[in-house]
């Protein structure tokens, strides 16, 4: 098992926030390179890099927009750096095509989207969780994608090092999906000491140079990587490729292709998948959450237990991929999904999916700006068995 | 013993004097008869080749279009990214590993229009790199729609009354953004070129090199400019060789 490196850790409690959090967690984990176009409320994770990184053998470049940030971390990640962007919902948009670049050449990178209130401009200091499909879908294509989404500065600082890990053991671009009150929110946070903190180094290629071939997928369906400047004269193209990465633009090899890059994820699935679950045996209404909205929840589902309703809670740690093996499981056993979100309804057609009309789904919707009231979500999940099968 | 000689495979077939820096199962390439781009990497391989440095350390980064084609022939490291976005690619590969020596080669529309933002600050950040741009003043791959490097009143198939636009001068954008070499060359100017590659390679910051090349099949035809040969001639013909120009006074008008 690897370990982080030591320069990077700063060991010991801190009361700081998502934001920041999310910085100490990209270091620990062993990024040395970060791109980003500063963005509310996303903004305080690239000043507290810019600070930190040239005492830890960093480096970060302020770039003119966030096209170029979400590329030049590709860069970076071929000459062998673990790298990471940072943004929000408008600079999120104009990344979707290098999400999908990322995608194609299989580049390890996180990409980091503090959601706040959208369309467009929206309401740029206010949370809202808006961006969950766009993080699945929003390249042109198919292709397979991780999505993270952290509750508590705790966890920006935890998963964003499991959001490297996966990034580097895939090599697929892992989204980390912050909300603005996640990622403002300040609380106690603990770092361990580097021996404790596993990090994933690049799968790079051992054999010689003659049989390399560069997107040779081993058996989990990922290849190895080779970096710049090491004599391997490697070509990388977001055309359809071959195994040996030449532009190959025939109908087979496209199938062969996207097939993978979609496989390799979702044969990959029960590995990835990662959900916290309370109270869900033997309950009749399952509460679906992920980011804030799974502690906006808590007094909600408490008061419904308190009147004796049988309510289980289920929070999206990993939300892409979904966890569509253990809601179908649950889809047979409870009346209802519960799904509280700051958006109209994104991973509620998701969980309505597998439910497949076993159970009801009913989503609380929230245009964002603020969080949900409980009262509302209490609401939901009294009213939820209604009518239910 | 003489006719041995002359059957000699050496003698017979010697090797193409650039091969050993092309992906020869890559080759024939895609580009047109008549087309400059295959010069111009015929003249940078020959600067690369004299200019005594690591060619394991050498990556080329393009972007989309007919020049973002020459990544995928050079046997370096090579990458070919996204529709004007080869800079930002390319700095941050050299940012990630200042050891190598990073050339962005790709065409005026991908550099210039959707890439522009780009250009001007790695210009103005002065980024240890060398972009090497052929300006066939007008997008080639796409079937020959106008491009901010195409001349005033030529005509293209999404300005087919004339184009209405000023023409970039690019040397000037390039110094004005704070370009530590510009040169301006023609694909007819082979040994000017090669040579001038070679000095951009050699110089620590942001070099630039733009390559006027015929495009006989979208541009020259369209505008009655004859074929990739009479281009040529054009610009041997036309062409003024002026070292230290004020790179404000060097914006091309339409030949014709």
């Amino acid at each position: 098992m690897a370990t982080a490196d030591p320069i990077g850790v700063l060991t010991g409690a801190h009361f700081i926030d998502g934001d920041h959090a999310c910085s100490e967690g990209a270091i620990a984990a062993g990024c040395r390179f970060v791109a980003g176009y500063p963005i509310t409320p996303s903004t305080e994770v690239v000043e507290r890099i810019a600070e930190r990184f040239p005492f830890v053998g960093g480096v970060f470049i302020q770039m003119e927009d966030e096209i170029a940030s979400s590329i030049a971390i590709q860069g970076a990640a071929w000459a062998g750096k673990k790298t990471m962007t940072v943004t929000s919902g408008p600079g999120f948009s104009l990344m979707m095509e290098h999400i999908g670049l990322a995608a194609m050449t299989e580049t390890p990178l996180v990409l980091v989207d503090v959601q706040r209130a959208g369309p467009s401009t929206g309401l740029p200091t206010m949370p809202a969780q808006g961006d969950m499909m766009q993080a699945r879908w929003g390249s042109h294509g198919d292709y397979g994608i991780i999505a993270l989404c952290p509750n508590s500065p705790q966890e920006c600082f935890d998963l964003t090092i499991k959001a490297f890990n996966l990034a580097e053991q895939y090599r697929v671009p892992v989204l980390f999906m912050m909300d603005e009150c996640v990622g403002h929110m300040i609380e106690r946070v603990v770092i361990p000491s580097a021996d404790k903190i596993e990090v994933t180094p690049r799968r790079m290629h051992t054999g010689s140079k003659e049989e390399y071939l560069a997107f040779a997928p081993k058996a989990d369906l990922v290849p190895d990587m080779v970096k710049a400047g090491d004599g391997y004269h490697m070509h990388v193209t977001g055309l359809t490729h071959d195994e040996k990465g030449y532009p190959n633009m025939t109908v087979g090899t496209q199938a062969r292709l996207v097939r993978r890059l979609v496989d390799k994820i979702k044969l990959n699935a029960e590995k990835i998948v990662d959900y916290r679950e309370d109270g869900v045996e033997g309950a009749d209404i399952v509460v679906v959450t992920y980011g804030i909205t799974s502690r906006t929840a808590l007094p909600a589902i408490e008061q419904a237990r308190s009147e004796g309703l049988k309510v289980g809670h289920l929070r999206l740690v990993v939300a892409w991929p979904f966890p569509e093996k253990r809601i179908r499981e649950l889809s047979s056993k409870v009346k209802a999904f519960v799904v509280p979100e700051l958006n109209f309804g994104q991973m509620t057609l998701e969980v309505e999916r597998c439910a497949a009309g076993r159970a009801n789904t009913v989503c609380v919707p929230h245009a964002g700006g603020t969080v949900h009231n409980p009262k509302d979500i209490y609401e939901a999940i009294r009213d939820s068995v209604k009518g239910a099968k | 013993m003489v006719e041995e000689q002359l059957f000699d495979e050496e003698v017979a077939a010697p090797a193409n004097p650039i091969e050993s820096l092309l992906r020869m199962d890559r080759i024939p390439h895609i580009w047109c008869p008549g087309c400059g781009i295959g010069t111009t990497v015929n003249c940078f391989i020959r600067a690369l080749q004299t200019s005594g440095l690591n060619l394991d350390k050498v990556a080329v980064v393009s972007g989309i279009g007919c020049t973002g084609r020459v990544a995928g022939y050079l046997d370096l490291d090579s990458f070919h990214t996204t529709h004007g976005r080869a800079i930002p690619f390319a700095t941050g590969l050299k940012l990630a590993n200042p050891e190598l020596k990073v050339v962005v080669y790709s065409g005026d529309g991908d550099l210039t229009a959707i890439g522009g933002n780009h250009f001007i600050h790695a210009a103005r950040r002065n980024v240890d790199m060398t972009v090497i741009l052929v300006n066939n003043m007008i997008y080639g791959m796409t079937g020959g729609q106008v491009a901010p490097t195409t001349p005033l009143n030529a005509t293209a198939s999404t300005t087919p009354h004339g184009n209405f636009e000023q023409t970039f001068n690019l040397p000037f954008l390039a110094e004005s953004c704070g370009a530590v070499y510009v040169a301006r060359w023609t694909a007819s100017h082979v040994r000017h070129l090669t040579k001038s590659i070679k000095e951009a390679l050699g110089k620590k910051g942001f070099s630039f090199v733009e390559i006027l090349a015929p495009c006989p099949t979208l541009f020259s035809r369209r505008n009655k400019l004859g074929d990739g040969l009479d281009q040529m001639e054009y610009y041997q013909e036309h062409a003024e060789i002026r070292h230290g120009a004020d790179t404000k006074t060097v914006g091309m008008d339409f030949q014709s």
